[in-house]
């Protein structure tokens, strides 16, 4: 980033082709990363799958076929090529349950990071910004947060709320948070005695603009990476709560929910067990895989220039 | 160091007492009733109610509640279970040792695999070993843990028939728990067998819990030797003609664990509490499946007492990984 600032100096540069210049140099960091690109190419898929779920699925994910409950993958002996994935105890296309259930875990990634992270940057600009009393407050209330397990406060957040998808985003968000306060916070704290900073105060920028407009997006690279990480907890600790029984309820196609009611059949039919974990997987290590990515791409430490 | 230890502990105290008010005040924000709640009586007369209301001191301002609750935290007395009416804290004791028992055997092994897979990929830095042990690393580090718990009894239990699906050990066995830790009991008792059978039921749960912090512990390693392997030192040491072993087992290794540490600490903390899925999926009688089953069973006051106990714990945990911070890294200490 250097040295476009010094070899374009000579003639003033727009801020959309600044922009588009870091863009490129962010994409030739990230394409670098073989896994990253990897990462990127299957969650574009499932975005894809999640988007167009009823053009893709075969079945509907809530129809009980009575007649083929627990049938095996196609590709095993009594398998149906109608069924792909075999079917659930009570009949249901596992293949259709796996396709809707990515709208489940992409929305609950989404939802989740979005409350997490707006609520830890508010609260983390703040608590950097004005220091004092105020920091110290907020810091030791992260720190109470902090000391419980996140999937246990979930837990218990949920058995106070109620059972339900929506109370169990809630609860994940709230668990997350933290990270985002305490990274918003270190990086304001840096940022805020830099001269553009006291230059922009000086030009007479109030309290808020200096928060959001100025200090702000030169803290976005840790976020990023953060949120990243944030996106694929959330899935992990979302589909924990439903395989407990206090995330989404059944009938609905949440993977971890699919989980829970498959397990007393662990031992006979593998394929109900094997495939919604399978799915959990394969989308928190895509996540994972551009996490790191991201994280190469956006960290100055590590650029080879 | 004593003034740093001193100051580590004022720190927690406010956050201890924040912790205690929320496990004080999570049974009033609960919907319902809390005298209900508390005495798992669904339908009572007024007297019946007023009665237990001035029983368990809920008449009473919140403030003086609060109080009341507190000294009986710091005394010891944590309540007791709406369901069983046995005092938290006895239950507690009776089964965090199990807990105990599960982490410790999945610490030992998240480290002593997590470490030499993070040192071998760090030395052999871009090499195949590199890319295969943290691709490992990385699906280890995104593996829903429920699920896996669920495949390795699949394949072990089910299929290839090692080791049993549940609980500590073989009902054949039966002696008066002694330490609460299996391993020991095991073999105080003197029954044939009976060890091994307490092993074979600790191998697939301790191999669940291992799993995420084995790959925190291996990429953490990888990263803080690579940091550590670019040193002046470290060029110093090899110009000095040092073989390559000592390079990297004595200098760099030693400050690469500073980092590690602190990691696995921070590890230990989430296990002891966190073991919630793996206790759950091979019915461990630990906490996790303690706090589980006060979640289904609405018991709000072993819901309560344990959430306050645990984050004690993990506080304490933590308490002590600083202070082993402190004795490796002096810097930290001012």
């Amino acid at each position: 980033m250097a040295d476009t600032t010094v070899t374009k100096i000579a003639e003033p540069v727009s801020s959309a082709a600044m922009r588009r210049q870091m863009l490129r140099e962010f994409w030739f960091y990230f394409s670098e990363n073989r896994g990253a690109v990897l990462g990127l190419v299957i969650f574009v898929a499932l975005v894809i799958v999640a988007i167009f779920a009823s053009f893709i699925a075969p079945h509907s994910p809530f129809e009980q076929y009575r007649d083929f409950a627990l049938l095996p993958p196609a590709w095993a002996e009594g398998g149906n090529p109608s069924y792909l994935l075999g079917t659930d105890p009570v009949g249901r296309d596992i293949l259709s349950r796996l396709i809707y259930g990515a709208q489940y875990s992409l929305f609950i990634g989404v939802f989740v990071t979005t409350l997490s992270l707006t609520g830890g940057i508010v609260v983390g600009l703040i608590a950097g910004y004005y220091r004092g009393w105020i920091d110290t407050v907020i810091m030791r209330l992260m720190d109470i947060i902090l000391a419980f397990p996140s999937l246990l406060l979930a837990l218990v957040l949920v058995a106070i709320l109620g059972p339900s998808l929506t109370n169990g985003m809630i609860a994940i968000a709230l668990t997350l948070q933290p990270h985002f306060v305490r990274l918003t916070r270190a990086a304001v704290m840096a940022e805020k005695s830099r001269d553009y900073v006291t230059a922009a105060r000086l030009a007479g920028a109030g309290p808020l603009r200096l928060m959001f407009r100025t200090i702000l997006p030169n803290c976005t690279a840790p976020l990023i990476v953060q949120a990243t990480l944030s996106f694929s907890n959330a899935i992990l600790d979302a589909a924990a709560l439903g395989f407990l029984g206090m995330g989404a309820q059944p009938p609905a196609p949440e993977w971890g929910t699919m989980l829970a009611e498959a397990r007393e059949f662990i031992l006979r039919a593998w394929w109900v067990v094997t495939f919604p974990g399978v799915a959990i997987l394969v989308t928190v290590l895509a996540i994972n895989l551009m996490g790191d990515g991201l994280r190469d791409a956006l960290d100055p430490k590590l650029k080879r220039s | 160091m004593f003034g740093f230890l001193l100051r580590r502990i004022a720190v927690l105290i406010p956050t201890f007492i924040g912790v205690s008010i929320i496990a004080f005040s999570f049974i009033r924000l609960l919907p319902g009733d809390p005298v209900a709640l508390l005495s798992g009586e669904r339908v009572m007369s007024p007297e019946r109610h007023a009665q237990i209301s001035a029983q368990l001191g809920l008449d009473r301002p919140l403030v003086v509640q609060y109080f009341d609750y507190l000294g009986g935290v710091l005394t010891g007395d944590f309540g007791s279970s709406i369901v069983s009416k046995k005092p938290i804290l006895d239950q507690f004791w009776a089964l965090f040792p199990a807990t105990v028992e599960l982490s410790f055997c999945a610490i030992v092994i998240a480290v002593a695999l997590g470490i030499p897979a993070g040192v071998i990929a760090a030395i052999k830095r871009g090499s195949i070993f590199d890319q295969g042990l943290m691709g490992i690393a990385l699906v280890g580090y995104s593996m829903p843990i429920f699920w896996w718990g669920l495949l390795l009894i699949i394949l072990f239990s089910g299929t290839l028939q090692w080791f049993p699906v549940s609980g500590r050990i073989s009902l054949m066995f039966f002696f008066p728990p002694v330490t609460g830790f299996m391993l020991i009991d095991s073999l105080l008792s003197g029954q044939k067998g009976a060890f091994a059978s307490a092993i074979s039921h600790l191998a697939l749960p301790s191999i669940v819990l291992a799993t995420i912090p084995l790959a925190v512990i291996a990429r953490q390693t990888r990263s803080a030797m690579l940091e550590v392997l670019s040193e002046d030192y470290v060029r110093t040491a090899r110009a000095k003609g040092l073989s390559p072993f000592r390079v990297v087992g004595i200098h760099a290794l030693r400050n690469a664990m500073i980092p590690v540490i602190t990691t696995i600490g921070l590890q230990i903390g989430v296990m002891l509490a966190g073991a919630i899925l793996t206790e759950t999926i091979f019915s461990w009688p630990g906490i996790g499946k303690w706090m589980v089953d006060s979640v289904f069973r609405r018991d709000y006051a072993v819901i309560q007492g344990g959430l306050l106990l645990i984050a004690a714990i993990i506080m304490f945990v933590n308490l002590i990984v600083d202070l082993l911070y402190g004795l490796i890294n002096p810097r930290i200490r001012h």
